[in-house]
């Protein structure tokens, strides 16, 4: 006995058979689409009907996200933009320091133990012109209680007087470059860059190493994924120690438990030899839920931080060029291990100078040894230029762009980090497919929203939130931007022969819209309302999750 | 060294390859009773020869003589907080940077901790691949940051290249880093007083004493006994000029004030404090220098017109 789903629409992905009406469903696998005739002849079967207005796609696969978004959720949501959690409440986005301080204010209230830190995420005062928000501040929701507040980059944290007093900050004569200080020359309360951050971070509820293996956020970031379409979701990238493993393979291996996870191993706390062979051991570990074995790896830092490597001119601004993360030498020893191990690998390169370091060590490597179908993929790739990408197509890299940056980000690039020219071709999705670069999108949530649709009107529409077009020429159409969120992104994680299209053979993964997005306006393609997910032949209603 | 004192840190940054994992063993097998605490960014592929081993956790090391090396993994200020934690307070910490680090972030970051203060940013260098690090198109940017925020580089490897190259390349980092002094050595045998400064405790008895053991003939020690009050602020600049040859001074002396001073100095930097009144005796000055580089007769010509009359 198996099912056939009954749709409105069924868009499938697979050329030969683009459109149907049923697909039919046995031991969480899909046996094929097309007319209940046809697939009748699979012998006998149960017709599910509850699709019958709804539209089918394959279900969405999320190619560079963290998990740790189901663990900022438990801190005070403090974004400019509106935000769905993983109950399916939408946060309104908060359009002033006030507005951002009632909202933490009200947290507060609710807060019993009077010694507990109470954290937020997803500030972003850029869009609360030049007044920047210090401890004073924070102070007025709390003096005697530890606040941190996180940027939407990532990349600044703000806290209150007592997060300082208890990190030891609150003196007279600090002088460090990621600590500004007020006119009366204590810190002003900002902490820019990793040291400074998480120096004071640790005493106002931010432990970046211990969101690697939170199971309640590993939970909570599975109901999001319901919410938004999503059946398969990486987790780039993961520190990875044991327990945490063995905590990922019991939660995802739970009846009930709706996305495959992909988790990489972060290339950080050993060196390159051990990275490889733990890489190894962590893939003969895999489940069908838990896809472990690839490994991350960084070259740069962050564009709007100042920390990715540019090539001439660098900034727009004169700051001098951004950090490197990895030493060539390592960088060629980690490639040349990996495509001998058949190791997955991942790298960060926002800048395009990141980018030139990894194009020329790989085609050194290349030209060492062979790498058949490597697919290493490098993720943000922001700034390539179109000659990097014919480089990146001859060398078998995909990439994985994050389009999401012109809509949140878009405007502050063009103003400031890039300037205009490169603001306009950041991202460069259209250029990407020109060159016949296999092509994935990605939210980089928690940075910004997991929702691969959202992704995808970004990619087709291009536009910042101010409302200017950031670039028509790398506009791509519909149809392209929803393959790079299911088939493109599966491509990168090597999981295409399993999911990513509907057809005869692969996992019943599928996203359950109520809007088509072929008769969508592309203008309205991230309005399109999800109601849930069929994963592993498993439904999973988003209003009752 | 009183339980309060800041303990003091040395950075040891360079490139890849310069030499830095060779140098820490080094000046662990030298460490001449001084209990030292290695702060690696991770362990990689063995930060600490094994022979050095007694014993070997997940983030610590145990090493001969009571020293330890640490993994901090991604929070430098945690581990250095664990660091001061430690039952066994350490005497001196070093912290290995990455190849790729800004060592001068890493100096930045440590003065977050009150209980350590900076003492000193060694920079390696490979003198055979130094010239061509630096023009890297890649990494040569990072290589000068490196090189300039050193107060000493030791220049390694220098028994691999010719003596012209040697100079010529040191000339090249000592225009980089004006303030820095360029010291050549081979297999990273720089003296541990130099790399250690020359700070309370053993080091100071050591280096004050007679023994100057760990100075090896490439160094040279000079001590004067100075009674009497100086300009103390002064004479630490003065010993700083570069054309003096110092790498690194310690003075316990008195100033005009009639208060007991202690003098430090490495490369281009230099400080002034307060001594811990401990009974100590004024009056004693103590450099090192490379052997033949230290200039004797302007060093009395700075010390006589620092002293008060
Ligand atoms: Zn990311």
């Amino acid at each position: 006995m198996f099912t056939i789903y009954e749709a409105r629409k069924i868009l499938t992905m697979n050329p030969a058979r683009p459109l149907a009406s049923h697909v039919a469903v046995r031991d969480g696998r899909i046996l094929g689409t097309g007319s209940i005739e046809e697939l009748a002849g699979w012998g006998a079967h149960r017709l599910d009907r509850r699709f019958a207005d709804k539209v089918l796609m394959p279900g969405l696969v999320e190619g560079h996200c963290h998990v740790s978004e189901g663990v900022f959720w438990r801190s005070v949501y403090c974004g400019y933009f509106d935000r769905m959690d993983p109950d399916g409440r939408i946060w309104p986005g908060l359009k002033s320091i006030a507005a951002v301080l009632a909202r933490l204010g009200e947290a507060e209230a609710a807060l019993d133990d009077p010694d507990m830190p109470l954290s937020g995420w997803a500030l972003d005062p850029i869009y609360f012109g030049s007044r920047r928000v210090d401890r004073h501040d924070l102070d007025r929701v709390s003096a005697t209680r530890p606040i941190g507040v996180m940027h939407a980059s990532g990349h600044i944290l703000n806290v209150n007087s007592r997060a300082l007093e208890l990190a030891g900050f609150l003196r007279p004569g600090i002088s460090h470059p990621g600590i500004p200080l007020g006119e009366d020359g204590l810190p002003s309360g900002e902490l820019k860059g990793p040291d400074a951050m998480m120096a004071v971070g640790r005493h106002a509820g931010f432990d970046r190493e211990a969101q690697a293996s939170d199971e309640p956020g590993l939970r909570q970031f599975a109901r999001l994924c319901v919410r938004k379409g999503v059946t398969t979701a990486t987790d780039l990238a993961n520190l990875l120690p044991d327990e945490a493993v063995d905590m990922m393979l019991r939660v995802t291996g739970e009846d009930g438990f709706p996305v495959r996870i992909v988790p990489f191993r972060r290339f950080h706390g050993l060196g390159v030899v051990d990275l490889i062979r733990r890489a190894g051991e962590l893939k003969a570990r895999s489940s069908d839920r838990l896809r472990l074995g690839g490994v991350k790896l960084f070259a740069d830092g962050s564009i709007q931080g100042f920390s990715a490597r540019l090539r001439w001119p660098g900034y727009y601004g004169g700051q001098p060029n951004g950090l490197w993360y990895i030493a060539p030498e390592q960088l060629a020893e980690a490639l040349e291990l990996a495509l001998a191990g058949g190791i997955m690998v991942h790298i960060h390169t926002n800048g395009d100078e990141a980018t030139e370091l990894v194009l020329d060590t790989m085609e050194m490597v290349l030209r060492r040894r062979t790498g058949p179908d490597h697919r290493f993929t490098l993720q943000h790739c922001q700034l390539a230029d179109a000659a990097q990408f014919r480089r990146i197509r001859a060398l078998g890299f995909c990439v994985n762009l994050f389009p999401n940056h012109h809509y949140y980000w878009g405007e502050q690039h063009y103003a400031m980090t890039v300037g205009p020219e490169r603001a306009t071709r950041m991202n460069a999705c259209a250029s990407a497919l020109a060159s016949g670069v296999p092509l994935a999108i990605h939210s980089d949530a928690p940075v910004t929203p997991l929702a691969p649709l959202f992704t995808a009107w970004c990619a087709v529409n291009r536009l910042s939130a101010a409302g200017r077009v950031m670039g028509a020429a790398e506009r791509i159409g519909v149809a392209e931007a929803l393959r790079a969120i299911t088939l493109g992104a599966a491509y990168t994680l090597k999981l295409d022969g399993e999911i990513g299209s509907i057809e005869c053979g692969k996992r019943a993964d599928f996203a359950v819209l109520e809007d088509d997005p072929e008769e969508m306006p592309p203008e309205q393609l991230k309005d399109i309302r999800v109601w849930g997910t069929i994963q592993g032949g498993r439904v999973f209603d988003a209003a009752a999750i | 060294m009183d339980a309060n004192d800041p303990i003091p840190a040395s950075v040891i940054g360079g490139y890849l390859g310069a030499g830095k994992t060779t140098l820490v063993n080094h000046l662990l097998r030298h460490a001449g009773g001084r209990r030292l605490a290695v702060l690696v960014n991770e362990f990689g592929e063995l930060p600490i020869d094994a022979d050095l081993i007694v014993g070997a956790g997940e983030r610590l090391i145990a090493i001969a003589g009571g020293c330890v090396c640490c993994a901090y993994g991604s929070d430098l200020i945690a581990g250095l907080e664990d660091l001061a934690g430690l039952a066994d307070r350490p005497d001196h910490v070093l912290i290995e940077a990455s190849g790729v680090a800004l060592p001068g972030s890493i100096g930045a970051a440590l003065s977050l901790v009150p209980c350590f203060r900076l003492d000193a940013i060694l920079v390696l260098a490979d003198a055979g691949a130094i010239a061509a690090q630096l023009a890297d198109r890649f990494m040569g940017d990072t290589v000068h940051r490196q090189i300039a925020s050193a107060d000493l580089v030791l220049l390694n490897k220098a028994d691999l290249v010719s003596a012209r190259e040697l100079a010529a390349t040191g000339s090249r980092l000592a225009s980089l880093a004006p303030a820095a002094r360029i010291v050549p050595a081979r297999r990273a045998s720089l003296p541990v007083e130099i790399a250690l400064g020359l700070h309370a405790g053993r080091a100071w008895r050591d280096a004050a004493g007679a023994g100057t053991a760990h100075v090896t003939a490439a160094f040279e020690t000079l001590s004067f006994v100075l009674d009497g009050a100086f300009d103390v602020t002064g004479l630490a600049a003065a010993l700083a000029g570069p054309e003096l040859g110092i790498l690194r001074a310690k003075g316990l002396l008195q100033d005009r004030a009639g208060r007991l001073m202690v003098l430090q100095l490495a490369g281009g930097r230099h400080e002034t404090e307060i001594a811990a009144a401990e009974g100590a005796r004024a009056g004693r000055l103590v450099l090192i220098g490379q052997a033949g580089h230290l200039a004797k007769a302007a060093i009395g010509a700075a010390i006589e017109a620092a002293r008060c009359r």
